[in-house]
């Protein structure tokens, strides 16, 4: 049978950076097909170039056996191909039918309305026609997001991370309805990370690593961890274990209530605590709340001055560099722009956060080169020097930077949001290490993260955020994936706030 | 309806940091350049042009004292904006900050009899600043009350303060021996500003500059409340995590700018000018905005940028008197050379690559 | 009944040069480009217009070099912030420099010349209705293509595919360029209209509102226009509404003037910029509201390469 798609030793240089290494590749009609790697491993790129979003240095690609050329997207689309972005790309201020007909060129305005309902019903993806974008959920929009690429009646259709902002729940619509369109001949390319997910939707599985492509597999026939070693070309690390009872109260969080410019920055009335010694989880799906509750920890928004203590001293009301100096430090999740400055050396993304490094108003160089200097030396920073522009690290290398910037100061509390996303392994390790040593000597520490097993992996307590609410807390040992799958949706029991 | 060119721009690794310097010497050649091509199509011998505008400005003792008076204004001004600029507060108002100190300083001055000492001369010159500061405070604390637009309420504040210069030259301010023409009575030689070179008219206005420009060096690189501004202007969100006050960083530049574009204003007025009038200042505000920009928003940058901006004011008036040019060509010039500097200036962060047509295919 | 019709007169020819300039902004800003130049298209579009105006006596080709003069410039603008990359605020702002300067050079030897004042036709039947004919139906016929031109964007903005698509590139580039829509080829068709709106605008204030050229003429009515699009959330309708206010409050001073109130001209001249940074106060009061009716990509560079 002929392929559908095939992808002939794809090449694709950025600068030094191999994103693609001479990837060959077949999909055939009718089937589910997943890519699976790391971050960095060069699946989006082989989809940008899929898509036309990226032209190839070298290699060929060929659709029903005929080779062609993708130069837009324009010409993607026209050959049958339809992508589903990982950030959608939707326009938040228009309206769904809106948005579905800019999807539809050929369709005339007025016709577009009948082909969504028809669409709508087959696949299941139920949707309001005249309702703004700007107020529909995550998974509400993703159904945008297939039902416009569903228009031009694809033939071949790529979803890059569609569950990394799902719940549990919602995943299994969305498989179900894949499943139907393998089923009507559509060939379905399904980009993820996600080892469990594969092994249940995925009929194939290409794995990558490093840009190339390193093995074609039935992922149905393989464990988990014999996937994760493709993935990751070695057994993952271990993380040094821990057993340590946690101490004095540090932080502590009371009817912290939040109205922030949107409604993803609500909190109604948050309460927990952490102790001197211990890691706290909090999980969740992005945009439920998490960075209004780090902005209002870290001092970036203020609170009443009771909504937040920090060793029994009420400091809601204060800034970031008060929270400082008594002993709270954070760790946010964009690193550039937002835990450092891009376009600035690291000498002064040092000076950013080093309350003590100006004095009367003038800046201390001496003693910033050398905290610096050490930052780099004991987190391993691969960089040219303390000049170096803050942009010109890799993003493993800034992490590093950053968090050893905020833990050689030897924070009381640590706050950290995604403390290894878009990370190198090696870099990932050597994060979580430290962690767990600051832990070690007494810091109290909350971790928010994405990434379920890097909390079962660090943290003593986990709980989860959700619109704005918290889940009761319990232990990382009393709660297993599929239930805090199930609170991650809201589904917690109810009448328990989170209170330890 | 796309255009594939065969080059396309790909954003470099690194900045340039060589074509951070190369660009503002390349767009001033460019300028030039298109200079003399204005000069050829108005009938006029290229070089000939050229020579009166660069060369013999630059030819007598005289003539540098005139480009060092010139250039004072757009100094003060330009440290001011590379301030605001940094800290991404966009004030294109300070030629409306430059007219209230013209008016405040010059009111001061005034008051001056014969019998008056000398020390009205620093009084002066801190009235102009109060003044000068003053008119950006009302943007300062529009923007920081309203959230409202600074590039718009600084621009509507300039023809606000055109008009109130002219209503008070016309009336209050007005000279009753002037004959009826709208400008105030000469200033009182004691409210004059000391001249530092005999013989010319170059006035402590220029060394007062130079001074500035040091103590901004120094701010910018050394002090807390230059960092502050730095980070500001470059990610907000970084400002805020490390706990720096954005309204104070505003309120900072916007006054400092206020009242270093007044104390151009007052040394205009009490300097070369010697009285009040309508038209105190040909749109040094305005060039200094791009002064600023082809300085690289650096105060030596700013130095040497002022110089050349004063080059082609007095350049300008020469090929007006020498060769019977439009003395508007000046403001040809200075929109010229931050058309070129901004076209330049995109090599900084991009190269060009050829797009690839033919693909190779797989061995 | 002399001034009322004496007011609503002055106001519509006073508000056509704001509502024509702000027409062009809302379209070329609705795809997420800001033009600060617009002054400096203005000025150059009314020193062309009133050129040939001059040496032909043709009013419809002057009108003509002016929207093409500001089309020109606006395509200019747009090679450099969607070709080159470049920062659109300093480049608008170098545009409205340069412009301001290129007028005046042009100017020069025209300073002080006036075209001869024409009776204007109106419309016909219409003009001869006593009290409103008047006042609204004996004016120039750019006046009421200004009212047909609002019309047109707004039925273009959200009754067709075209609006639609604009809409769309102008909340998100990133997105409309991944549906295989051509980002750069739009936006530089909604810049050149913005120009040729503002160079209608310019060649009406120097041919036909006050015949004659000045320097710096249009006495920052490019600026106001700008503001008057944030304030009008860019929306055709409101912006009618806004210009014509606008323009009501530049003739104010006039008004006054007639009815015997004695305050000194400059001061009344400052009116219209001080009603702008009040109005400009209280619309941003809310930036939140402001967000939520902008173009989400106003202002942003966009690189199809990157």
């Amino acid at each position: 049978m002929t392929p559908r798609l095939a992808l002939t030793g794809i090449t694709k240089h950025y600068g030094d950076v191999a994103a693609n290494e001479d990837v060959t590749l077949a999909v055939m009609p009718g089937e589910i097909l997943a890519v699976l790697g790391e971050n960095g491993a060069g699946k989006s790129t082989l989809m940008k170039v899929v898509y036309g979003v990226a032209q190839p240095d070298a290699g060929t690609i060929a659709i029903d056996g005929v080779q062609i050329e993708i130069t837009s997207p324009a010409r993607a689309r026209a050959l049958g191909i339809a992508m589903v972005f990982q950030h959608f790309a939707l326009f938040d201020s228009l309206t769904v039918a809106e948005n579905i007909a800019l999807g539809a060129p050929e369709h005339p305005l007025s016709k577009v309305d009948e082909r969504v309902r028809e669409l709508s019903r087959r696949y299941g993806l139920e949707l309001h026609p005249e309702r703004t974008v700007h107020d529909l959920s995550v998974g509400e929009r993703q159904r945008v997001e297939i039902l416009r690429a569903l228009m031009s009646n694809p033939r071949i259709l790529i979803l890059d991370e569609p569950t990394s902002v799902l719940t549990p729940q919602a995943v299994d619509r969305l498989f179900e309805t894949l499943r139907q369109l393998a089923a009507d001949g559509v060939s379905v390319v399904f980009i993820s990370h996600k080892l469990d997910e594969i092994r249940r939707l995925a009929t194939r599985c290409a794995v990558m690593r490093a840009g190339r492509l390193v093995a074609t597999v039935d992922p149905r026939g393989e464990s988990e961890a014999a996937l994760a070693r493709l993935m990751l070309g070695a057994d993952p690390p271990a993380i040094a274990a821990h057993d340590s009872p946690p101490g004095a109260v540090a932080l502590e969080v009371a009817g912290l209530t939040v109205h922030g410019p949107e409604r993803r920055h609500w909190l109604h009335d948050l309460a927990f605590s952490v102790r001197c010694g211990e890691i706290l989880g909090i999980a969740g799906v992005s945009g439920n709340g998490q960075s209004a509750l780090m902005a209002s920890l870290a001092g970036e928004w203020k609170a009443r001055p009771d909504a937040v203590r920090l060793f029994g001293e009420p400091v809601g009301h204060l800034g970031p560099a008060a929270r400082r100096a008594r002993g709270l430090r954070y760790i946010p999740e964009q690193r550039l722009g937002h835990g450092a400055v891009p376009e600035l050396s690291l000498l002064d993304n040092v000076v950013l956060t080093g309350d003590a490094l100006h004095r009367h108003g003038v800046l201390q160089r001496e003693e910033a080169t050398r905290v610096a200097v050490s930052v780099i030396r004991a987190f391993d920073v691969r960089t040219e020097g303390v000049g170096a522009r803050a942009a010109s690290l890799s993003g493993g290398n800034l992490q590093r930077f950053i968090v050893g910037r905020e833990t050689l100061a030897e924070p009381r509390v640590l706050v950290v949001d995604q403390p290894t996303w878009g990370v190198d392994v090696g870099a990932a390790v050597a994060i979580r290490n430290a962690l767990i040593g600051l832990r070690g000597r007494g810091c109290a520490i909350v971790v928010v993260s994405e990434e379920i097993d890097e909390l079962y992996q660090l943290c003593d307590r986990l709980m989860v955020i959700a619109k704005g609410r918290l889940s009761p807390v319990v232990s990382a040992h009393d709660i297993g994936v599929d239930e805090l799958g199930r609170w991650m949706a809201g589904l917690w029991p109810a009448g328990e706030e989170a209170r330890a | 309806m796309s255009l594939a060119l065969p080059l396309a721009l790909v954003p470099r690794a690194q900045p340039s940091r060589a074509l951070t310097w190369l660009s503002p010497v390349a767009a001033a050649v460019l300028t030039l350049g298109a200079g003399a091509l204005l000069f050829a199509l108005m009938g006029q011998d290229p070089l000939q042009g050229l020579r009166v505008f660069l060369v013999e400005p630059l030819a007598t003792q005289r003539g540098w004292s005139e480009l060092a008076l010139k250039a004072t204004p757009l100094i003060l001004c330009a440290l001011g904006l590379t301030l605001c600029f940094r800290a991404n507060v966009w004030n294109i108002g300070a030629e409306g900050q430059l007219i209230a100190g013209a008016i405040v300083g010059g009111s001061v001055a005034l008051l001056a009899t014969s019998a008056t000492s000398r020390a009205i001369v620093p009084a002066i010159l801190l009235a102009a600043a109060l003044g000068g500061a003053a008119w950006a405070a009302i943007t300062a604390w529009l923007r920081d009350r309203f959230n409202a637009n600074e590039i718009l309420v600084s621009l509507m504040l300039v023809y606000v303060a055109q008009l109130l210069l002219s209503w008070l030259v016309h009336g209050a301010l007005r000279d009753p021996q002037g004959f009826g023409f709208p400008q105030s009575k000469l200033f009182e030689s004691v409210a004059r500003m000391p001249i530092v070179i005999a013989g010319t008219r170059l006035h402590i206005g220029f060394p007062l500059a130079l001074a500035i420009t040091a103590a901004a060096w120094w701010l910018l690189a050394r002090s807390l409340i230059g960092f502050q501004l730095k980070v500001t202007g470059l990610a907000p969100l970084a400002a805020s995590y490390a706990g720096f006050s954005s309204r104070r960083v505003l309120w900072f530049v916007l006054l400092s700018s206020g009242a270093l574009a007044g104390v151009a204003g007052g040394l205009e007025a009490t300097g070369p000018v010697g009285q009040l009038t309508p038209t105190i200042s040909p749109g040094y505000g305005f060039a200094a905005i791009i002064v600023a920009f082809v300085g690289r928003l650096h105060p030596l940058g700013v130095v040497a940028g002022s110089l050349l901006m004063a080059l082609f004011y007095i350049g300008g008036e020469l090929a007006q008197s020498r060769l019977g040019l439009p003395s508007a060509l000046t403001g040809v010039y200075q929109g010229l050379l931050l058309f070129f500097l901004l076209m330049c200036d995109t090599f900084i962060a991009y190269r060009l690559q050829w797009r690839r047509t033919a693909r190779a295919t797989a061995a | 009944m002399e001034s009322f019709v004496a007011l609503v007169a002055t106001t519509m020819n006073a508000g056509t040069p704001l509502l024509l300039a702000a027409l062009g902004i809302v379209i070329s800003e609705r795809s997420g480009v800001v033009n600060l130049g617009i002054e400096g298209m203005m000025l150059v579009a009314a020193v062309l217009g009133f050129t040939v105006v001059h040496w032909t006596g043709s009013y419809g080709l002057g009108f003509v070099a002016g929207a093409l003069a500001g089309a020109a410039l606006a395509i200019l603008f747009g090679a450099m912030t969607l070709g080159l990359l470049t920062n659109q605020f300093a480049t608008g702002l170098a545009l409205a420099l340069f412009g301001a300067g290129l007028s005046a050079f042009i100017g020069q030897p025209l300073q002080g010349l006036t075209l001869p004042a024409r009776a204007h036709d109106g419309i016909p039947l219409l003009r001869d209705i006593p009290v409103l004919g008047p006042a609204l139906f004996s004016h120039h016929w750019l006046v009421y293509g200004a009212l047909a031109l609002a019309g047109a964007v707004a039925w273009f903005l959200f009754r067709t595919r075209g609006g639609l698509v604009l809409r769309a590139v102008g909340e998100s580039p990133e997105s409309a360029h991944a549906l295989g829509y051509p980002v750069r080829g739009i936006r530089f068709a909604a810049l050149a209209f913005g120009g040729a709106c503002a160079g209608l605008a310019g060649a009406y204030l120097s041919t036909v509102y006050t015949p004659l050229w000045s320097e710096g003429m249009a006495a920052g009515r490019g600026w106001i226009a700008l503001a008057l699009v944030t304030f009008a959330t860019w929306r055709p309708g409101r912006v009618l509404l806004g210009a014509y206010l606008f323009g009501g409050v530049t003739m104010l001073q006039f008004h006054l003037q007639g009815l015997g109130i004695e305050v000194a001209t400059q001061l009344l001249a400052m009116t219209p910029y001080l009603a702008t940074i009040v109005v400009l106060a209280l619309i941003s009061r809310n930036p939140r509201w402001i967000r939520l009716n902008m173009p989400a990509s106003l202002g942003k560079p966009f690189n199809p390469n990157a």
